[in-house]
């Protein structure tokens, strides 16, 4: 019999044959990896949120380990030594545990911390670009709300997150928690008594987040995340004008391998980012805030930032209380409950009401400039500067202490300013948007200033502009905006870029095109034929 | 927009057969490309001849960063096995346990994710791919089949022309829907008014001290005596019952503040204005005694220990939404959020010269809630 021989050459192809053979995939995984993906920084937003749930799933299911969500009482006897002998909850013991026993814990602990944070960072940015760019109109509109969700759904699940350890600070926010529950008109005792199983405090409330925070909420999370992911992949992202593009295509690159490598390259450095700011930046030490005691509270208490602006509005909300028939709402209802109910759905109604403004049934894969939408950049300021006063307001105990401004003051200027700001904020961007506009037909049809000034014949001084494509006998173009960058500087028209790179020798070499990526040969996109075909050299590439 | 745009002519090509011997491998790759309907229209590398001083520099840049990663891990490796990370008060080492341990895994995670991205950039050959996108909904007769299909599924289980059947199914599934409410649900509903009604009661109910007056008392259960409360002082009190210093008795910690002659006849005065605290025939003090008041410290905002008491002015302010209650007055709310004073206890020194409760505040303390009276 003839001996086989392992020909290890020959393994791969032949694993994937077996593989195929039974999962039929080459077809299908083809078309995915050359799947196109358009390329912008601002596009990589949403990956940073991306990315950090990620490393929220990772470090959460380590420091599950460790963690016991019990509010049973115990007396502290650690290694942590200005706390032993009080007593506090098992879950508070743990944490604590985590942050000085375990090695390694206290990282991880900071970095989930510092990850919720910049998964809830990486959202808003993202929602803004989206928003801006007029990303979420048809036929997006379901992934937009799919994202107002993962806002919402990931702001609770931080809460949770970090009512948890049971510290004087967390506590303090399920004590208030437990009062806006309170405050639901006709079901409102009835609602905290159902989810605290009991009078406030009680036992079983940390229990209870611990199972939504670990476990149903992430459960969510993960479905959402991978709609998110799955309708992206089915609607194709949403690209830049610019040559070559149109409403009926992608342009880009292929997603492996250049794109996938980035992404990983991406994440990584995202990683990166977390463990140097968890290692290096303190965050949450409840060592020193301490058990939680009813009667326990410091100055400067302040929610995590993604829930400050509720903090904000609690704080700005006059004490306006209805009592009607020996009934009472009080007036942490509006900005607590109602405030956040409103918020939710303005957003996820928002690209039909426009929609319906503009009378506008098509679909759009093409992105607009803020500028070239002065109406909705001018709402979306409005929105920002509404959000930013009521976060500003949620730390105004600490501006007043900061700056030495009175108190009240800051009460009173965040209350003026949450009604005053944002319509200021819309009247302001709304201008800057013409102005910008404005500024770009203008270059369109003069060209861009050289900063080379001619004098004439009969002393007057002119600057002379380059124009930007033929000009008629009065030195004006024709060009049409193409809703995309005008180029508005010499070295963006191939003009020597300052000579500013390179180490021991200066380095002059042409400005990148204006259009595309700065990629060369992305602005024009010109149709070159495969590697075998092009011998010619670039001088750039020889140096 | 749609109307007027043109579909481009597709791109000229022979056919390929990929079985083809003579095929280059990226001819196979932009063959595929196209069955997916992506073409490639621009492909270069990006140092056309191999070995230029521009190519090995970029070279020599990603294999810096991968192999200062190898360092870093194995410095992290190091710093998180040997070092000593127990904590003892002072400075000493163990406090850069975690710093260390921050820095070398993010330079190690840096080193290798700049490394794959320079890769990607500088070295994968540089490209321009169009895919086709159609707007718009499915094809026409996809659209059409599958309506008709639906309402075929309709008509196959024939409930428009039975409509016994779609009654009795409604009829069946509207018990079963409202199972599916109650099961997960219907376990957590407790009434908030059960057992004594906590809303409105506290620890200072004398029912929790077998009917007799609760004594005030500290953290550590020790009773307080006026002579232990300087002037212009206070001290945070508990109702003296068991735990009555724990979270079981949330809603129950007080300030007992021992006010400055003139600042008490001012409360002294104003207790008349709310006819809870006021004082009556049986007891001329009000629920103030001497120059002591006791309010409670849970917030009629939201529930936080109002307890920064300001003495020059007078003034508890809550550090989580800055609520301020005025002492003088009933502890009335003269600034922020909060609509409602803080209840006040009424209190006494008994025989023994301890601090006591008279009775409970006989108003709900803390939040207000829908059926507060």
């Amino acid at each position: 019999m003839k001996k086989r021989r392992f020909d290890l050459k020959a393994l791969p192809a032949a694993a994937g044959t077996e593989i195929d053979d039974r999962l039929h995939a080459a077809g299908p995984l083809r078309k995915l990896m050359n799947k196109v993906f358009p390329d912008h920084w601002s596009f990589l937003l949403g990956e940073i949120a991306l990315w950090s749930f990620v490393i929220l799933l990772l470090t959460g299911t380590f420091l599950t380990l460790f963690f016991d969500p019990s509010m049973e009482e115990v007396v502290y006897n650690g290694s942590y030594v200005p706390l032993r002998g009080v007593s506090m909850s098992r879950a508070f013991e743990t944490s604590l545990n985590i942050s000085f026993d375990v090695r390694g814990g206290l990282i991880m602990r900071q970095m989930h911390h510092w990850a919720a944070l910049l998964f809830m960072a990486g959202i808003v940015v993202h929602m803004f670009r989206t928003f801006f760019t007029g990303a979420f109109r048809k036929p997006r509109e379901l992934n937009w709300i799919v994202g107002v969700l993962l806002f919402w759904l990931g702001m609770v699940e931080g809460l949770f997150g970090y009512s948890l350890p049971d510290d004087a600070l967390s506590g303090t926010g399920l004590r208030v928690m437990n009062a806006i529950v309170l405050s639901i008109p006709v079901i409102g005792s009835w609602s905290a008594w159902a989810g605290f199983g009991g009078e406030y405090p009680g036992t079983e409330i940390i229990p209870r987040f611990y199972t939504l925070h670990v476990l149903l909420i992430p459960a969510i999370l993960v479905a959402l995340v991978t709609v998110h992911l799955v309708l992206l992949l089915l609607q194709k992202h949403t690209q830049w004008p610019g040559p070559g593009r149109t409403n009926h295509n992608v342009v880009g690159e292929r997603m492996v391998p250049r794109y996938a490598a980035k992404m990983g390259g991406f994440f990584l450095i995202n990683f990166a980012v977390i463990a140097i700011m968890a290692g290096l930046f303190q965050i949450n030490p409840i060592w020193i805030f301490g058990p939680y005691k009813a009667a326990v509270v410091s100055a400067g208490s302040q929610p995590d930032w993604y829930v400050m602006f509720l903090d904000g509005s609690a704080r700005l909300f006059p004490a306006w209380e209805i009592r009607l028939w020996g009934y009472t709402v009080p007036p942490i209802f509006w900005p607590a409950v109602v405030l956040p109910g409103i918020l939710t759905m303005l957003p996820i109604i928002y690209p039909f009401i426009e929609a319906r403004r503009l009378k506008d049934k098509q679909s759009h894969n093409l992105l607009q400039r803020p500028r070239d939408v002065p109406n909705r950049t001018g709402l979306g300021a409005m929105a920002i500067a509404f959000y930013v006063v009521l976060v500003l307001s949620g730390g105004n105990d600490i501006i007043a202490d900061q700056f030495n401004i009175s108190l009240n003051a800051t009460t009173w200027a965040g209350r003026i300013g949450l009604l005053l700001l944002p319509p200021i904020a819309y009247w302001v961007v709304y201008r800057i948007c013409l102005g910008l506009q404005q500024h770009d037909r203008e270059v369109l049809a003069h060209g861009v200033e050289t900063g080379i000034i001619r004098r004439l014949p009969d002393g007057k001084f002119v600057e002379i502009h380059q124009p930007l494509g033929p000009v008629d006998e009065h030195g004006h173009s024709e060009l049409e905006y193409a809703g995309w960058a005008v180029p508005k500087k010499m070295n963006r028209l191939g003009a020597l870029v300052p000579t500013v790179r390179g180490f021991f020798f200066p380095v002059e070499r042409p400005g990148r095109p204006a259009i595309g990526n700065g990629r060369r040969g992305d602005g024009s996109a010109p149709v070159s034929p495969a590697p075998q075909d092009r011998p010619e050299l670039e001088e750039a590439d020889r140096r | 927009m749609s109307d007027t745009f043109e579909e481009p002519a597709p791109a000229k090509h022979r056919s390929v057969d990929p079985q083809d011997e003579n095929l280059s491998r990226f001819e196979l790759v932009r063959e595929g490309a196209r069955r997916d309907g992506v073409e490639i229209v621009h492909y270069a590398p990006r140092f056309p001849i191999p070995g230029t001083k521009a190519e090995r520099r970029v070279e020599r840049t990603i294999a810096l960063c991968f192999l200062l990663t190898g360092l870093f891990g194995l410095a992290f490796v190091v710093i998180f096995v040997a070092m000593k990370f127990a904590y003892t008060p002072g400075n000493n080492s163990a406090k850069y346990f975690t710093p260390l341990l921050g820095v070398t895994l993010g330079l190690a995670l840096l080193g290798v994710g700049l490394g794959v991205i320079i890769w990607a950039k500088k070295l994968l050959p540089e490209e321009v791919a169009v895919e086709k996108r159609h707007l718009g909904g499915s094809d026409p007769d996809d659209k059409k089949i599958m309506g008709g299909q639906l309402v075929h599924i309709v008509d196959e289980t024939g409930v428009t022309r039975r409509p016994l059947l779609k009654g009795a199914l409604l009829l069946g599934l509207a018990p079963v829907g409202l199972a599916a409410i109650v099961l997960p649900v219907g376990g957590l509903i407790k009434d908030p008014h059960a057992g004594g009604d906590p809303l409105m009661n506290t620890g200072f109910d004398p029912k929790n001290n077998d009917g007799n007056p609760v004594p005030l008392v500290r953290e550590n259960g020790t009773g307080i005596r006026p002579e232990d409360v300087s002037v212009g002082g206070q001290i945070t009190a508990y109702p003296g019952i068991p735990d009555g210093a724990t979270n079981k008795w949330a809603d129950s910690p007080i300030l007992l503040i021992h006010l400055r002659e003139d600042d008490a006849q001012k409360a002294r005065d104003n207790l008349a204005r709310i006819p809870l605290n006021a004082p009556t025939a049986s007891d001329p003090d009000g629920s103030m005694w001497e120059n002591f008041v006791a309010y409670s410290k849970i917030c009629t905002h939201l529930g936080c220990p109002a307890s920064l008491y300001e003495q020059q002015t007078n003034r508890l302010l809550c550090p989580c939404h800055q609520s301020q209650f005025l002492i003088t007055d009933n502890a009335k709310p003269i600034f922020g959020p909060a609509t409602r004073r803080l209840p006040m206890l009424p209190i006494i020194v008994n025989d023994e010269g301890f601090f006591v409760a008279r009775s409970d505040f006989g108003i709900p303390v803390g939040p207000a809630f829908w059926e507060r009276p």
